[in-house]
């Protein structure tokens, strides 16, 4: 029997039965589309938190205050944080005794309730340094941020995030720069607005106003002590020196002999991509061992469709053999129906979840990307669970003997 | 061109053991005309899936066109099933919802024929079976009992058999449209040249070929030209 007979029959026998054969067909295709689309959509959750990652900077540690605690080691815990441990005069011993350092920036920040012209907000006003714009890759969409001159004399100038600017001055306001804000009943002049960076998966870095961090001292916190200090190295390499640098030296400088006990954290940037990429990667792999189920199930409903089309065709197999068909023949026959069943519900599967991977793009909430290696293996599979499938019930069809196949009623 | 030699067939072994044929033999010529008769439990089924090579015998020789086919392996029986036999059922047994000529087409798909020849020789055997070319196209579950059974009977004949071999093919039919079939046997014998095996447990179908064979038991009671031979009306509708 030639290929193109083969093939023929094969046609023959799943369109005489459509309904049957496209669902059956639905389960191939709800498994692979679901691979390729929940694979997509992983893979681009994990681009989008790691690119959101990067934009906080690069070699980028943070410090923060740790958690204010009470008499003892059982001590009531104010959360970390929250306690207030870190002054300007920590951020300019690191600036002036650490080793590869690029720029250290201080932070005070707080929420407060914002009014401009009969609008207002309540965001986080992050009173900052000059140099924060070149440690967290800040750009300026319009006007200029601030200087360390503009800083030390206390200036009431504020930069805004373009969320902040949409919420005081409506969606896109322009002639924004040069107008007034109030933060805490103290105007400040707007002199600039940073570019969108978008969320971090975690807060919305646009949503923000930037002021002077002594300025922020004096008229918004009422004192000294800083909310964070961000620390650049001057390269990848540095990142663990200069951790554990800045470590030593606040542990000296706050008289801590156990570093167990310290009163702040250093947060490597490089750990939190690192964990965040493990996060993302496990819900990939969940998301695609969940489709790998449903393209599981999806196969085992092929060979279930195989099964019933050999015992409802048990007489036709009879006649066939009954007329010559060798087992061969018989086997390729029901292995060729699998097989088309899978490879016709695989393609319509990669362009139905390449079509879901591209809508969920178009909507904007996450860059999916769809990877050629998840297709080919999609396909590659699909094939697969067509022959595994398919091959039980046709090896089942081939070993009937032609007697007992034309008598079977 | 046919012989059979002391054949035998044994179902089960030891105490439960049946032996449906008990050393049976005779010799078909070519163009021969012949019915096998017995009522069941004769062993004329097993009979016929041994010559129809289905099966093979127990013990004994069966020589077709001058080959020793009992001792063969089961794909060496489906290519002689396909060079040298062609099988009519009283299940008919055509493709559900599939045209006549595709019906008649299929052995020579298994004979690997290629495709035009095959539409040929489909439309010349259904001409010989006496079906009309304006049935060609239609599908199998639009004809009648009688249409069924006679491109039954062009599918037995396309592949050019050395024998046909028809198993109750009017057992499904009514008189009337037996009677039709039985004639298209008797033409394919008379005008064709066809050597055809009846096989049936109702005497007055066995009538209509040349020749019976009467089966008891697994033994052969009769074997005898029938005279006169019965001949089918040939009222084709």
């Amino acid at each position: 029997m030639k290929l193109s007979d083969t093939l023929e029959e094969t046609y023959v026998a799943l369109n005489a039965n459509k309904m049957r054969s496209s669902l059956t067909v639905l389960g191939i295709v709800i498994g692979i589309s679901s691979v390729i689309a929940l694979v997509s959509i992983g893979q681009g959750a994990t681009s989008t938190i790691q690119s959101s990652i990067q934009s906080l900077g690069s070699n980028l540690l943070m410090i923060s205050p740790g958690a204010q605690r009470g008499a003892g080691s059982f001590g009531v815990s104010g959360g970390r944080g929250g306690a207030r441990t870190l002054v300007q005069a920590d951020a300019d011993a690191i600036a002036n005794t650490v080793q590869n350092i690029a720029y250290v920036a201080s932070e005070i920040s707080g929420r407060y309730q914002i009014t401009a012209k009969g609008t207002n907000t309540n965001t986080t006003v992050d009173g900052v340094t000059g140099s924060y714009p070149s440690i967290r890759n800040v750009l300026l969409a319009e006007g200029t941020f601030f200087s360390d001159v503009q800083n030390s004399s206390l200036a009431k100038v504020a930069v805004l995030g373009p969320t902040a600017r949409d919420d005081l001055f409506g969606e896109n306001a322009t002639d924004v720069i040069g107008q007034t804000i109030r933060i805490k009943g103290i105007e400040f002049k707007i002199i600039g607005i940073t570019e969108a960076k978008g969320g971090t998966g975690f807060t919305n870095q646009d949503d923000i106003i930037y002021i002077p961090s002594q300025s922020a001292a004096r008229f918004l916190s009422g004192n000294q002590y800083l909310t964070s200090i961000d620390v650049q190295a001057t390269d990848a390499e540095a990142m663990t020196q200069v951790q554990e640098d800045i470590t030593t030296l606040l542990l000296d400088r706050h008289h801590i002999p156990d570093p167990t006990e310290a009163d702040f954290s250093v947060l490597n940037q490089a750990d939190i991509l690192a964990s965040a990429s493990s996060i993302t990667g496990t819900l990939t792999l969940l998301l695609g061992a969940i489709a790998g189920i449903s393209l599981l199930v999806g196969g085992i409903g092929i060979m279930n469709m195989m099964l019933t089309t050999v015992t409802e065709r048990t007489k036709e197999i009879g006649l066939r053999k009954a007329i010559g068909a060798k087992r061969r023949d018989i086997s390729m026959q029901f292995l060729s129906e699998a097989v088309a069943l899978t490879v016709v519900g695989g393609i319509i599967g990669i362009l139905l979840g390449s079509a879901i991977s591209l809508g969920v793009n178009a909507t904007g909430l996450i860059k999916t990307s769809i990877s050629p290696s998840a297709v080919a293996l999609a396909f590659g599979v699909s094939a697969c669970i067509g022959i595994i499938f398919g091959w039980y019930p046709a090896r089942r069809a081939a070993a009937l003997n032609p007697i007992d196949a034309l008598r079977y009623e | 061109m046919l012989a059979i030699r002391n054949i035998t067939k044994t179902y089960g072994s030891g105490d439960t053991a049946f032996q449906a044929l008990k050393g049976v033999s005779f010799d078909i010529e070519d163009g021969e005309f012949v019915a096998i008769m017995g009522p069941s439990g004769s062993g004329k089924s097993t009979l016929m899936h041994i010559l129809g090579c289905l099966d093979t015998p127990s013990s004994g020789e069966y020589l077709l066109d001058g080959n020793d086919v009992s001792k063969l392996s089961d794909e060496e029986l489906a290519d002689i099933r396909r060079e040298k036999i062609g099988f009519v059922f009283q299940a008919f047994n055509l493709l559900p919802r599939t045209s006549v000529v595709r019906n008649v087409v299929l052995p020579l798909v298994y004979a690997d024929v290629a495709p035009d020849e095959r539409v040929t020789r489909a439309k010349t055997a259904l001409l010989a079976a006496g079906m009309t070319e304006t049935h060609f196209d239609h599908k199998s579950n639009q004809l009648s009992g009688g249409q069924i059974q006679r491109v039954a009977i062009a599918r037995a004949l396309v592949n050019d058999p050395a024998l046909i071999l028809a198993d109750e093919p009017t057992g499904n039919l009514d008189t009337k449209t037996g009677e039709i079939v039985l004639g298209t046997f008797q033409r394919l014998n008379e005008e064709h040249g066809r050597t055809i095996i009846l096989i049936t447990h109702e005497s007055d179908v066995a009538e209509h070929a040349q020749r019976i064979i009467h089966l008891r038991d697994g033994l052969i009671v009769s074997d005898a030209r029938t005279h006169p031979r019965r001949n089918a009306r040939h009222h084709e509708a």
